[in-house]
């Protein structure tokens, strides 16, 4: 049984109507990086395949020339995927090594993670890989006050893609990478219409992936650095984001960081967070975790999206001196003072029965 | 199966390191995996008192819940065992309520 981090990867990219979704997919489709990938998408048309050489091998399938499949999605994800594969094992369409799949616009992406990690045949073949969305920095701000899918989006997006900052002011633009900020503390952001977006960037560099991890990881520790500290906002004060996001309408989402100084018991570690993601499962949109966990010279990653978490995985080592766990949470209205607070309390109950079972062991002495 | 069951790559629930033998490899030592498994069933027991439910590890592949009243249901995992437990209660459990985390304190 092929381990998780073997499975192929589906990226996920999602991005509000207008919003330059399209016009990314079709820069990316003409790269030769794409040509161990699968594509699918929701119309040929949106992408002007035309313009690409094409062969088409059945009929919601062609092959671009650089070998990249491209598949439209007719209705069922599930389906859609269960085919592909199918086809793939069958030879009859090249073994792609990675996914990307385009949502709709209004698409919740947590529903589409949901399917990838549970249904029964997808979830042996396939895991999921970045989640991807594209921000409009013209229209972005006013999508994010307005439709609370596009707040999502862009809370759960690993990869940031602003696009049509070159029609945007350099306030608009600035202004809204606050804004998402605040729904979203480590995404890196890309700028569409100022760099070249490769495949590459975008897809690479997972949790799962040996080569890119570390720098990924690197992501989560440290938000907002690789980005225009003024554009950022203040990135770094958790403190004041213990509230509402303000202007965001009917919704509370925002992003915190906390950081436990003891080595965590697994054990103790996994009781408490199922049984959060059980209770608030809807409202804690994503956990990251970078763990120091007892009895382990090496940290463990763990994340999950809503309910749903993934299989840990183990990092080679820890990058500097500080080996205190970090875990990030996405969440919408839940408060951090509490979850911080739960945390301790559930952890000191193993910290309680080892230093308990040592005092039995050996006396009175002091561990 | 329930897509809320948190079951991934078929090989079992997150929270248990048998089913990432490949991550957890230097801890197994220190706590092979009968024994976090009984671990996990005593750390439970704490948890659930405050809401009069006990939990034992069984044969190895299950857990089963208690009530004081005598009810008994098994569970495979973690979040199924969440899920039954609110059933048989008829209450929810939550880790952020401070009476839950009061009665844990007290009982250290």
């Amino acid at each position: 049984m092929t381990d998780y981090a073997g499975l192929i990867p589906v990226n996920v990219i999602t991005g509000f109507l207008g919003s330059g979704k399209t016009t990314l997919l079709q820069r990316l489709l003409a790269s030769p990086d794409l040509s161990d990938a699968a594509v699918l998408i929701n119309e040929f048309g949106d992408v002007g395949l035309d313009h690409h050489l094409v062969q088409p091998l059945q009929e919601n399938t062609v092959l671009l020339a650089s070998g990249c499949l491209c598949c439209t999605i007719r209705g069922d994800l599930t389906l859609a995927l269960r085919d592909l594969y199918d086809r793939r094992e069958r030879g009859a369409v090249p073994a792609f090594r990675r996914v990307l799949l385009e949502t709709t616009g209004l698409a919740d992406p947590a529903p589409v993670a949901f399917t990838l990690l549970s249904d029964p045949v997808i979830r042996h073949h396939f895991r999921l890989g970045n989640l991807i969305a594209t921000v409009d920095a013209v229209n972005g701000r006013d999508q994010l006050e307005r439709y609370p899918e596009s707040v999502k989006q862009a809370a759960l997006a690993d990869r940031l893609v602003l696009t049509k900052t070159d029609l945007a002011t350099e306030a608009q633009t600035r202004e809204l990478k606050r804004q998402v900020r605040r729904l979203n503390a480590q995404a890196p952001f890309f700028d569409a219409a100022r760099e070249t977006v490769t495949p590459n960037d975008l897809l690479l560099q997972d949790l799962y992936d040996p080569q890119g991890r570390m720098r990924e990881i690197s992501h989560w520790l440290e938000p907002g650095t690789h980005d225009d500290p003024a554009a950022a906002g203040a990135p770094h004060d958790r403190s004041r984001h213990d509230g509402p996001s303000a202007g965001l309408h009917g919704r509370d989402i925002h992003t915190f960081s906390l950081v436990y100084e003891r080595p965590l018991d697994w054990t103790a570690f996994g009781i408490w967070l199922t049984l959060l993601l059980h209770r608030h499962g809807t409202q804690v949109l994503r956990v990251k975790g970078i763990l120091n966990v007892a009895g382990m010279s090496t940290p463990v990653a763990i994340h999950g999206v809503q309910h749903l978490v993934h299989p840990p995985a183990h990092l080679p080592g820890w990058s500097g001196d500080d080996r205190r766990s970090r875990i990030v949470f996405i969440v919408d209205g839940l408060s951090r003072a509490r979850i911080e607070a739960s945390l301790g309390v559930f952890m000191g109950l193993a910290e309680d029965s080892v230093s308990a079972a040592a005092d039995r062991g050996r006396g009175a002495q002091a561990t | 199966m329930c897509s809320l069951c948190g079951v991934l790559g078929g090989a079992g629930h997150w929270a248990d390191s048998a089913s990432s033998p490949a991550v957890f490899q230097e801890r197994r030592a220190g706590v092979p995996w009968q024994r976090e498994r009984l671990e996990r069933a005593r750390l439970l027991s704490r948890v659930l008192a405050h809401y009069g439910l006990s939990v034992d590890e069984w044969a190895g592949t299950s857990y089963v819940l208690r009530t004081r009243t005598g009810r008994s249901e098994l569970v495979s995992n973690l979040s199924e065992l969440w899920a039954v437990a609110e059933r048989l209660l008829k209450r929810p459990c939550d880790p952020l309520d401070p009476d839950l985390l009061s009665f844990l304190l007290r009982e250290r």
